[in-house]
């Protein structure tokens, strides 16, 4: 099955289609959320196969509840197949989250608890998403705002237990992790060491914003600004660790013009083309 | 420790209510509010964008409420966002605190219906030459319309009321008591076309989409009408994708 290309990708916007064609940018890939192109017809589904005829795709889905407690939602596991089959994308990728209850749907990333319960469930819904798909996903770390009482296991632990069992990818938000990391109070960089490196196979870089709480900055991964210093120092050290990954920047709110973006994006091509020129020179 | 459908079921309790659910880390309460208040603003920005002339009637803050209460009443049932909002309209009907503007329901319909059709399967229309030679039978023609067309026909001037709010559009002289019959379709070109009808042409369109021949829904319009501008348009338009009941 084809991949994606170790180089920076953009996530897909609409209104920067006309951009993109006229232009022919040169990057590795665009990434779309597949619950924005789930209806029947009309553009949502012709802007993928215009953009698919140029460049490699990756599908993200935002929906699909993983970490929920209940059993993933038949239908739209159905609606995913049929998308991806349509579209047969270089790769799939979804949450550690859950973001439906009771029949209904919340629109946000929840956070889970970390115990063998979860991690058992976790495990049988990527299984039950890879062998409908008929591929490995990649599973994205969250970026979180609180943790829970009862959890028992550290994420990242978490995520290679998922990884181990499962035989899934991973897909690195080096904001999230630095996101969390300040929330939570912890060294991104312990975080990262502990991280199973191995089954990446995309990362993520977005812009984060800061709240004011009495005991100290909240921040919120906002995806409405660049991608902040301190997260491209992170990146550049996990690009110099584990070589180049396809990398995508995520802008989805606030969304600038296309050429602020593509300068967002030559940003991590640099560091990723980095050690090659190096090893050339 | 808890089972975590329990974690869940307080979480989203809390999501909607004033308190937070219990089991969470330091600063618990102070850090739940940044989930409720991404869920909450998300899904009202969502039924704005897929409302954006209800919301351009009520005001920003206004909307928002409604949307908060229209979120108790009907949730999101799946992660499609765009096909949330189908009992917006009916909601807006029933609101007592809205009773003074009766039409918000029925311009929620016209928006509902753009969606429908911006989404709506892709089928390709016929060449205008067949459909030429075609109506040479119009006691047996039965025209195929495209999956998207849409015809909506409201107590009050909903469409009126939306074209006053597109760009270079104004609410002057306009009646919002006038009942009006909307002519909605996804054009080859992925626009959204939004067109008044006429009352003969709706009642022609009407009986064209129930599947009536071309002769009969002439009729339908009346005595004395002429099909061609509705048919021209929905040519134009690219509503026009089959023709059956032709004689050779």
């Amino acid at each position: 099955m084809p991949q994606l290309p170790a180089s920076a990708g953009l996530g897909f916007k609409a209104q920067h289609l006309p951009d993109i064609l006229a232009t022919r940018p040169r990057l590795g890939f665009f990434e779309v959320h597949a619950e924005n192109h789930m209806g029947a017809g009309g553009r949502p589904q012709r802007d993928l196969e215009r953009l698919h005829a140029d460049y490699a795709l990756s599908i993200h889905g935002v929906g699909l509840s993983i970490g929920g407690a209940g059993p993933l939602d038949a239908d739209h596991l159905a609606r995913l197949k049929a998308l991806v089959d349509r579209h047969q994308p270089e790769s799939f990728s979804e949450h550690l989250a859950w973001s439906s209850h009771g029949g209904a749907y919340l629109n946000d990333l929840l956070p889970l608890p970390y115990t063998p319960e979860t991690l058992s469930r976790v495990a049988e819904h990527i299984e039950q998403v890879q062998a409908v798909l008929g591929r490995r996903m990649l599973l994205e770390n969250p970026a979180t705002y609180l943790t829970f009482a009862d959890s028992t296991i550290l994420e990242t632990d978490f995520l290679g237990e998922l990884v181990r069992r499962t035989g899934c990818g991973l897909l690195l938000d080096v904001n999230n992790v630095f996101v969390s990391a300040i929330n939570q109070g912890f060294d991104p960089r312990d975080y990262l060491a502990r991280f199973p490196m191995a089954a990446v196979g995309e990362i993520h870089l977005a812009g984060h914003e800061a709240d004011r709480l009495p005991g100290g900055p909240l921040l919120i991964d906002s995806h409405g600004a660049p991608v902040a210093e301190p997260v491209w120092a992170l990146y550049a050290e996990v690009i110099a660790a584990i070589g180049p990954r396809p990398t995508l920047i995520e802008w989805d709110n606030d969304v600038p013009d296309f050429a602020t973006l593509l300068a967002e994006a030559g940003r991590a091509a640099a560091i990723l083309e980095g050690p090659r020129h190096a090893l050339a020179g | 420790m808890r089972l975590q459908a329990e974690v869940q079921a307080g979480f989203r309790a809390a999501l909607f209510g004033a308190r937070p659910p219990e089991g969470l880390g330091p600063q618990g309460e102070l850090r739940f509010a940044v989930y409720r208040n991404n869920v909450l603003h998300g899904l009202a920005r969502a039924l704005a964008q897929r409302f954006p002339v209800i919301e351009a009637l009520l005001g920003a803050e206004s909307f928002v409420a409604l949307a908060r209460a229209f979120l108790a009443v009907e949730p999101p049932a799946s992660p499609l966002l765009f096909a949330w909002g189908e009992g917006f309209a009916d909601f807006l009907d029933a609101m007592p605190a809205l009773a003074a503007l009766p039409y918000l329901g029925d311009v929620a319909r016209l928006e509902w219906a753009r969606g429908l059709a911006w989404h709506a399967a892709d089928a390709r229309a016929v060449d205008p030459r067949h459909l030429l030679a075609a109506a040479q039978s119009p006691a047996s023609l039965r025209l195929g319309l495209h999956p998207a067309l849409r015809l909506l026909e409201t107590r009050h001037a909903a469409h009126s009321i939306w074209a006053a709010h597109q760009p270079g559009g104004s609410l002057t002289g306009l009646d919002p008591f006038r009942p009006e019959s909307t002519l909605i379709q996804r054009d080859p070109a992925d626009r959204i076309v939004t067109e008044a009808l006429s009352p003969p042409d709706a009642r022609m369109l009407r009986a064209l989409m129930h599947g009536a021949a071309l002769l009969a829904a002439l009729s339908a319009a009346g005595p004395g009408h002429d099909p061609t501008p509705l048919i021209l348009r929905l040519v134009r338009h690219g509503a026009i994708i089959s023709l059956t009941g032709v004689s050779t």
